[in-house]
């Protein structure tokens, strides 16, 4: 679609009650020092691109710095790749990136055991703390997760003990 | 090098690293010597920011000495000790040279609508953060400020965000002398807004919390009013009818989302993700603000969408105003305001942890347990 340019000087009464001090949205001391927005800056020399940046498709380019320790991989990169097909004002950006995250978190164990270390989960989620000050509510909160879990287990067992009598019959 | 890493939601561990490198001619290398939590990684630690990549180190408040730099950093040298402002700015592009250098346009290509933040996920600029022996600082010659001679190492590590943003929240806040300031939350950053609500001539702080230990903090180091929401029935009820029946001239939200207090928000909000976090503090300041008042927003959101009564606020003719802090152009006075005595950042820090023992610290932090207010992480290198 095209964009029209109005050249709002030639708007009737335009600018005619600005008043620089009374702009709240714009909490800047400076403002009148602040360049015109047509003014180029001097970009900052680029960082190297020697690893995959996935950047914001609302933006022209690779910013002149960025972090690059962990280009996409996997699954999860996968799903990062398709995020960035998309804008920022799209749920279809966000919401594959979350899940990705996900997935990532599964990877991340999958990694962990290949590399012959099985997370100590315990310690990771920082449960010593909770034991040391917080030790009833944390001894409740895991009973009656372990009663649910054993529980649901129960009861899918026995619906399948069930079925399997009802296909003996 | 010893450094945290995200291993998941609520799950993050101490690990040996790789030493960070120059990546640009305008990084440098720093040896953390203090590191804090802050209540936004709170965010990150619970999944609820998109992008957190498994491996990440987060970690957006640091201090440390230069031991390394770019062939184009001049403004700061080896052996210097510094303070790190969470964000990374290029200190050139045209938000930067407003002073907006939370909003800097080189330093995020992952999202546009936020800066880039030290350890703060991929939406930040994937970055890793200072939660380490070392860290890379990329425009060196920008953010990293030297630390004066005397400071306590304590008090600069909160000058990397905890102060300037406390002190933000109170300056967006438009506070006129003689007002009625409301914050929400007593965390670190509430705290630090009311007593910098203070420095702007409020005639009258109150702050909202649920953690009686916090409330009674805030009510001796700001000093203000301080009550537990759980407690005084509707809050903004509350407030109307303490406020003549107006409400508060100015409100800060100093909780973003992670908020308790609204059902409806904590699901859809917290535990599962149909908006960007639970809005309950910021629903709140919009209803307990008086018409034609300010709402100032330092708590953090996620990019999506939050449950909030617009309506009101468009009604009430509010201006509500926020932004990531600009640390380095409030630096310069919130030195002179701990040099002084004004401020006293330190005594928020209630704990210290080896940085071995981060997963405690994270678990301690978030689930509010001895009484923590502010944890802070030691490196081995410090602690040796």
């Amino acid at each position: 679609m095209e964009t029209k340019t109005i050249d709002y000087k030639q708007v009737n009464g335009w600018g005619v009650d600005a008043d620089p001090k009374n702009d709240p949205t714009y909490p800047m001391q400076h403002r009148e020092d602040a360049p015109p927005r047509d003014i180029f800056y001097d970009r900052p020399p680029q960082q190297p691109i020697d690893v995959e940046v996935l950047h914001s498709i609302e933006r022209p380019d690779v910013t002149a710095v960025f972090g690059a320790t962990l280009p996409p991989s996997g699954l999860s990169g996968v799903i990062r790749r398709f995020a960035f097909r998309y804008s920022e004002n799209q749920y279809k950006h966000w919401l594959p990136l979350i899940f990705a995250d996900r997935v990532d978190v599964v990877e991340g164990v999958l990694k962990d055991l290949a590399h012959g270390h099985v997370p100590n989960i315990f310690a990771e989620k920082g449960y010593r703390m909770e034991w040391k000050y917080n030790r009833t509510a944390f001894v409740t909160k895991m009973a009656t997760i372990a009663a649910i879990t054993v529980g649901t287990v129960l009861l899918l067992s026995s619906g399948k003990d069930k079925k399997s009598k009802r296909a003996c019959k | 090098m010893l450094a945290m890493e995200y291993r998941g939601p609520k799950r993050v561990r101490a690990v040996q690293k790789p030493m960070p490198e120059i990546k640009h001619p305008e990084d440098a290398i720093v040896r953390v010597t203090r590191s804090c939590i802050c209540g936004s990684d709170l965010h990150l630690y619970n999944g609820n920011v998109p992008d957190t990549r498994v491996g990440s180190t987060f970690g957006h408040e640091f201090v440390g000495e230069v031991v390394e730099i770019g062939p184009d950093v001049t403004n700061v040298k080896v052996g210097d000790n510094v303070i790190v402002p969470f964000n990374v700015s290029c200190g050139r592009c045209y938000f930067c040279k407003q002073g907006m250098f939370g909003n800097c346009h080189q330093a995020n290509a992952m999202a546009t609508a936020v800066g880039g933040i030290f350890g703060y996920s991929h939406t930040a600029g994937g970055f890793d953060g200072g939660q380490a022996e070392y860290a890379r600082v990329p425009y060196a010659n920008v953010g990293p400020t030297v630390i004066p001679p005397g400071m306590d190492l304590d008090d600069a590590v909160l000058l990397t965000d905890v102060v300037p943003t406390g002190y933000q929240a109170a300056e967006m806040a438009g506070i006129q002398k003689g007002d009625t300031v409301l914050v929400f939350g007593a965390g670190p950053v509430g705290i630090m807004a009311a007593r910098c609500a203070w420095l702007f001539g409020a005639g009258r702080v109150i702050v909202l919390d649920q953690e009686d230990y916090r409330l009674e903090f805030v009510r001796n180091y700001a000093p203000c009013e301080a009550y537990n929401f759980r407690e005084i029935g509707d809050p903004v009820l509350f407030i109307k009818k303490n406020t003549d029946w107006l409400g508060a001239d100015c409100v800060i939200d100093a909780v973003g989302a992670e908020a308790a207090g609204n059902v409806l928000q904590t699901i859809t909000g917290r535990k599962t993700l149909l908006q960007a976090g639970s809005a309950t503090a910021l629903h709140w300041a919009i209803n307990a603000v008086k018409k034609g008042g300010v709402v100032s927003i330092v708590g953090v959101y996620g990019p999506t969408d939050n449950l909030v009564p617009i309506g009101n606020a468009m009604n009430k003719g509010l201006t509500i105003r926020g932004n990531q802090t600009s640390v380095k152009r409030l630096l310069p006075r919130l030195i002179d305001h701990v040099q002084s005595g004004r401020l006293n950042p330190k005594a928020l820090i209630t704990h210290r942890l080896p940085m071995e023992e981060v997963a405690d610290g994270y678990r301690m932090f978030a689930a509010k347990l001895d009484n923590c207010i502010k944890p802070i992480l030691m490196p081995p290198t410090v602690t040796k």
